[in-house]
């Protein structure tokens, strides 16, 4: 199999570094080309990586409660820089609170987000999910 | 004694430096004017004279030479994303001494297609995606490079997956490939390029400029005229196995059409708990400010300055320094010639230092998010450099250099801008870094020696006392 390219990073302001550590071992342990842009990435920052090295997805995570505003024209940038169709992740602790999941989902779904995961997802499901979506079959 | 001669081939001069490299140190130096029509030899057969005529007759025992001449070693360079492969393309380029006309980033125009064909360059550095990454953009830019045509070498430094392909769609042409200048998202790889630009310099560049006919009398090293100051740079600051080197440095050479800042420090943040943000830095770093100079680039000047300010640190009226930059403009031969525009050059050179050294050093950036304060740093952090060299013409012949120099400096006005701290500066008088950059290469003792010999510490001024 040809290994797939992902963009990895936390979002925004935000330095909450642990679940970013544990998500690159994941996914580098699962076969992945991990590119991990560590913390306080800007949405620029996930696009220009994604383009020089042709990613089949970007990652996104937000843990403090700003994902909302900072994932917000991520999908417009990316169609604009020429990564249509690109697969979008989001996950964390993505909004303030506790909010009903299916909610928050919808929102970032309108927002572009393939997929958004609700806080304490194991790397198990981010996993499986990747695989479906990039059709990697064993 | 044995006496080495070490030769600056420029565009407008031919300049000779003797060494004695028993006893080291400086023989003399003499200057030649060419013109691009004079052939090469004569320059330097004129220079050489002129040098006897002050140290007497010297037998060489080597000659080494090095040279800017016919526009210098002319690049254009493309890579992908602006920030990250084509600003990879120009740093490696910048370093190995090159003057690079123009950075291309993404797919070639076809605007871009004439205009690469209008400006012929000596070498095309052709560049994008990481391995394995994107290899589309750097493919696209092959086959426009094939359209276009011409005859100078490329050098292939982009994604390794698309070099074949892209050496099959340049069939016929001189390609050269190397590895990636960023092999993997974020890392710079630079020294396979700059070692291969070097290499067609010498094997090509140098003949079609004419300078073969010099070779002859040359037992060898011509290299681009910056690349000689890199590597004096490097000396003096790193120095040898038996002689220390000063430590880590900032150079300004502010010529009359752009202003070159060299840096030797690893540059990283004092705090590490700084995050860092872009593409890792070189050690040994060269930026060019094209828009900066004292004639043919002084609007460029006025321009990132602002008239107001350079009028007030020259003390005229802005009416006045107006009408004595267009009259430099108009006569780029024009050294001031009274106290006027003894003050007005001195205020462009102050103000060519301030922008060119700003551009070329990092920044730091506070950000307030959720939890407080941030700090993160984009390019080089020279705060903690205390060694500030002076060279070039415009900043050699006037007295205040050390005035001048204090312009680069890091402004309490201006935190976000890692400058130097107050330095030491040392002015390259008799104007002979590029040459103990070439005499390094094979006598670096010597070559230091000198070096710290002949640059001359000036008094500094601190930012405020201006
Ligand atoms: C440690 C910690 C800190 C440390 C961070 C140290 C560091 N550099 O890493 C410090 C003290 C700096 C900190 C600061 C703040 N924190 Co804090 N912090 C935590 C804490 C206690 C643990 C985070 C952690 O490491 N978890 C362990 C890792 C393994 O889990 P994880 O990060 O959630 O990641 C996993 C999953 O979420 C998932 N995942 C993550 N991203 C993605 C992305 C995708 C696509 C997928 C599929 C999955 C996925 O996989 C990861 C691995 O399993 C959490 C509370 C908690 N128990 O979670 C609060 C918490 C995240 N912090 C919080 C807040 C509010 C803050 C501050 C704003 C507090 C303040 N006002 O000062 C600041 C923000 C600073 C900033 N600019 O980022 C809130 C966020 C609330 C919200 N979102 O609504 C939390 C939830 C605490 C709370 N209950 O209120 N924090």
């Amino acid at each position: 199999m040809e290994k797939k390219t992902i963009v990895i990073g936390v979002i925004g302001a935000d330095v909450h570094a642990v679940g970013n550590q544990i998500l690159y071992h994941a996914f580098t342990d699962a076969g992945f080309n991990v590119i991990n842009l560590g913390v306080m990435v800007s949405q620029e920052e996930f696009i220009n990586a994604a383009i020089e090295t042709n990613a089949d997805a970007i990652l996104v995570s937000s843990l403090y409660g700003q994902g909302e505003l900072d994932c917000r024209g991520l999908r417009e940038k990316c169609d604009e820089a020429g990564l249509e169709g690109i697969l979008l992740y989001v996950g964390g602790n993505i909004v303030i609170g506790k909010q009903p999941f299916e909610e928050v989902e919808k929102r970032f779904k309108a927002m572009g987000f393939d997929r958004s995961f609700p806080p304490g997802t194991a790397p198990e499901v981010d996993i499986e999910c990747l695989r479906e979506d990039l059709h990697i079959q064993d | 004694m044995r006496p080495v001669l070490l030769i600056d081939f420029g565009s407008t001069y031919t300049k000779v430096t003797a060494v004695d490299i028993d006893s080291p140190r400086l023989l003399g130096t003499a200057n030649s004017y060419t013109t691009v029509q004079t052939d090469i030899n004569d320059g330097l057969a004129d220079a050489l004279f002129q040098l006897e005529k002050k140290t007497g007759r010297l037998d060489f025992c080597e000659r080494y030479a090095c040279s800017s001449a016919a526009g210098g070693l002319r690049m254009l360079a493309s890579g992908l994303v602006p920030e990250l492969t084509a600003e990879a393309a120009k740093t490696a380029s910048l370093g190995a001494g090159a003057k690079v006309l123009k950075t291309y980033a993404f797919k070639l125009t076809e605007d871009d297609a004439e205009e690469i064909k209008a400006t012929d360059p000596d070498i095309f550095l052709l560049v994008g995606g990481t391995d394995g990454g994107n290899s589309d953009c750097v493919i696209h830019n092959a086959h426009v490079l094939k359209e276009i045509g011409g005859s100078y070498p490329i050098i292939y430094a982009g994604n390794r997956n698309a070099a074949r392909e892209c050496e099959r769609i340049l069939s016929g042409r001189e390609v050269h490939i190397c590895e990636n200048v960023m092999p993997k998202f974020g890392t710079l790889n630079i020294e396979p390029t700059q070692k291969q630009i070097r290499e067609v310099f010498l094997n090509r560049i140098v003949q079609a400029k004419g300078l073969s006919k010099a070779s002859e009398l040359i037992s060898g090293i011509m290299m681009p005229t910056p690349s000689a100051v890199m590597a004096a740079m490097k000396l003096l600051a790193e120095g040898t196995k038996a002689q220390k080197g000063i430590g880590d440095l900032v150079a300004v050479d502010v010529g009359g059409a752009t202003t070159d800042i060299y840096s030797v420090c690893e540059g990283l943040p004092d705090d590490p708990r700084t995050s860092l943000r872009g593409l890792p830095e070189p050690y040994i770093k060269r930026t060019v400010e094209g828009d900066i100079g004292m004639r043919y680039s002084i609007h460029g000047i006025i321009d990132a300055a602002g008239l107001d300010r350079v009028a007030e640190t020259a003390g005229l009226s802005p009416e006045r320094l107006s009408e004595i930059v267009e009259m430099f403009a108009a006569n780029t031969d024009m050294l001031p010639y009274d106290d006027e525009t003894a003050r007005a050059d001195e205020a462009l050179a102050s103000w060519a230092v301030r922008v060119a050294v700003t551009r070329h050093a990092g920044r730091l950036e506070e950000i307030f998010g959720l939890g407080g304060l941030k700090l993160v740093q984009t390019g080089k952090n020279l705060v903690n450099v205390d060694k500030f060299i002076v060279t070039g013409g415009s900043l050699i012949h006037t007295e205040h250099t050390g005035r001048i120099a204090s312009y680069g400096f890091y402004d309490e006005e201006e935190p976000e801008s890692l400058k130097p701290r107050a330095c030491d500066v040392l002015v390259d008088r008799s104007y002979i870094i590029a040459a103990m950059g070439l005499l390094s290469e094979h006598y670096p003792d010597a070559a230091l020696t000198i070096l710290k010999e002949e640059l001359q510490e000036e008094r500094a001024y601190e930012q405020s006392s201006k």
